[in-house]
């Protein structure tokens, strides 16, 4: 038999994203917090330097985390590991893959490197990208994305962006299905999304990747509140290591994830949580320092 | 027909999705009560360990165990093979172990490794195109258990069972869900006529 063996397809790249549907992603910065994570129920970890909220603390240039504390965490656990790049730093994303990382978020949360994003086509291991509309998230999958996620405003404990990124994109779909096959080249345009894409977004009402809800979610209603909207999974940043009692609350996270319909669920989970982490209001933020904007 | 997608965490809306093309009604399960409701179960890719946990957490483990020993019809695709088997060779995690098997989790490596192929089915006509993806394999094969595919790791670690079939316990390392290629679910369709 001749040998029909592919690794790095489209399918096999979006199919990673596909199985962690209905799950939370957390950020971890060692392995012992990897190893909570996973207790806790967690599909996946990220595993990076310091996690946003420190990033915005503490200023400076933010990088790839050191590849001897990403091995450490990918030692630690069974799930998968993703791991943070710069925003075009394509020799960052070539370590990370090297390292047997399973997805790298090419993300605004670290300092940008280019103007220009990374060519993910030519990658085997896949990507996820931040968005903040339709047109942001389809010029990613162009350049090869097999996972997107809102931006939201990262390290605030503020959920208002990454519902406001959701929201528009799934208005943003929705009227793009209504539109006459002739009315599709000038939506392209306007959204500055490659025509295929649009054009099968319109044929069929969603995404061709997954979509994540990320930036700013800090409580389990948060996260069910994100699902509600739409969203196929959550990404929880400075949420869970910032707050009182991690353990505790990514369990409830990943409670809520699954039964983001049952509001009786959602409270039992939410009793005695202990402290969210601190919040930032988005308005007072200068907007030189709004990680959102990174990336277009 | 009621066929139940366990819905705790993974790809369940894929199969609930195969399973309306094939004209069946499909049911999301993430409850006791939801579960009595069905003829028969899908237990979807997704993270072993996350599914294991919320089932353990709400009363699903038991539940489920028993439907399946009494003759409920079940299909498990990748982490839904692992949530079936008896044993895997790594840390002890929550397990049905209705499927007289010992998985391998991961065992083709890390994202990078996995991998798609065209493989050849006992009772199926033409190759499928199956999805491996962070996959196990079955290492250990009970007396019970047929094997109805095997697969060469890519990566150079032999030939390992990836299909298998014990009664009406039906397990796949791949995702038929993800291909459109709908020929595993119609088994379970017919195996909960038969019943």
């Amino acid at each position: 038999m001749e040998n029909t063996t592919e690794r790095g397809t489209d399918r096999v790249k979006r199919g990673l994203a596909e199985m962690l549907k209905g799950g939370v992603i957390m950020d971890v910065v060692n392995a012992e917090q990897a190893k909570i994570a996973e207790e806790a129920g967690a599909v996946s970890v990220m595993a990076l330097e310091r996690v946003p909220a420190d990033i915005r603390a503490e200023g400076g240039v933010a990088r790839m985390a050191d590849p001897g504390k990403v091995q450490e965490i990918i030692d630690a656990v069974s799930i998968p590991v993703m791991a943070k790049a710069r925003i075009g730093h394509f020799v960052e994303a070539r370590v990370l893959e090297s390292l047997g990382v399973d997805y790298i978020d090419e993300s605004e949360v670290l300092t940008p490197v280019d103007e220009f994003h990374v060519d993910k086509r030519s990658f085997t291991v896949p990507f996820v990208n931040g968005a903040k509309d339709l047109g942001e998230a389809l010029r990613r999958i162009g350049e090869g994305a097999a996972m997107i996620r809102t931006k939201g405003e990262p390290g605030t404990g503020n959920v208002v962006e990454a519902v406001r990124h959701m929201r528009m994109m799934n208005s943003q779909i929705r009227s793009l299905t209504t539109l006459d096959p002739e009315e599709l080249m000038n939506a392209a345009k306007e959204l500055r999304a490659p025509i295929d894409l649009v054009r099968e977004v319109a044929e069929t009402g969603k995404l061709p990747v997954v979509n994540f809800a990320a930036g700013g979610i800090a409580t389990p209603s948060d996260a069910a509140l994100m699902m509600q909207l739409g969203c196929d999974g959550i990404f929880v940043g400075s949420g869970i290591f910032k707050s009182g009692d991690p353990a505790v609350r990514a369990r409830a996270i990943v409670e809520a994830t699954t039964y983001y319909q049952d509001a009786a669920k959602i409270a039992e989970v939410s009793r005695g949580l202990g402290e969210a982490m601190v919040g930032i209001n988005i308005d007072t933020i200068p907007a030189e320092e709004r990680m959102q904007d990174r990336g277009n | 027909m009621r066929v139940g997608a366990l819905a705790l965490q993974g790809d369940f809306r894929e199969h609930l999705a195969a399973v309306a093309r094939l004209d069946q009604e499909g049911v999301e399960v993430r409850t006791p009560e939801e579960l009595a409701t069905v003829d028969a179960l899908i237990i979807p890719g997704g993270e072993s360990t996350t599914i294991g946990r919320l089932a353990t957490i709400y009363g699903l483990m038991g539940a489920i165990r028993k439907r399946v020993e009494t003759g409920m019809p079940v299909l498990g695709t990748c982490a839904g093979m692992i949530f079936l088997a008896s044993g895997t060779t790594g840390p002890e995690q929550p397990q049905l172990g209705v499927l007289d098997v010992i998985v391998e989790r991961n065992a083709f490596g890390r994202q990078v490794d996995s991998f798609e192929a065209d493989l050849r089915v006992e009772g199926l006509d033409a190759p499928m195109r199956a999805v491996f993806i962070r996959a196990p394999w079955i290492e250990k094969v009970g007396g019970a258990v047929d094997v109805l595919a095997s697969v060469e790791d890519p990566g150079g670690g032999g030939i390992h069972p990836v299909v298998v079939r014990q009664d009406r316990i039906l397990a796949t390392s791949f995702h038929p869900e993800l291909t459109h290629d709908d020929r595993l679910h119609s088994m379970l369709i017919d195996l909960a006529e038969e019943h």
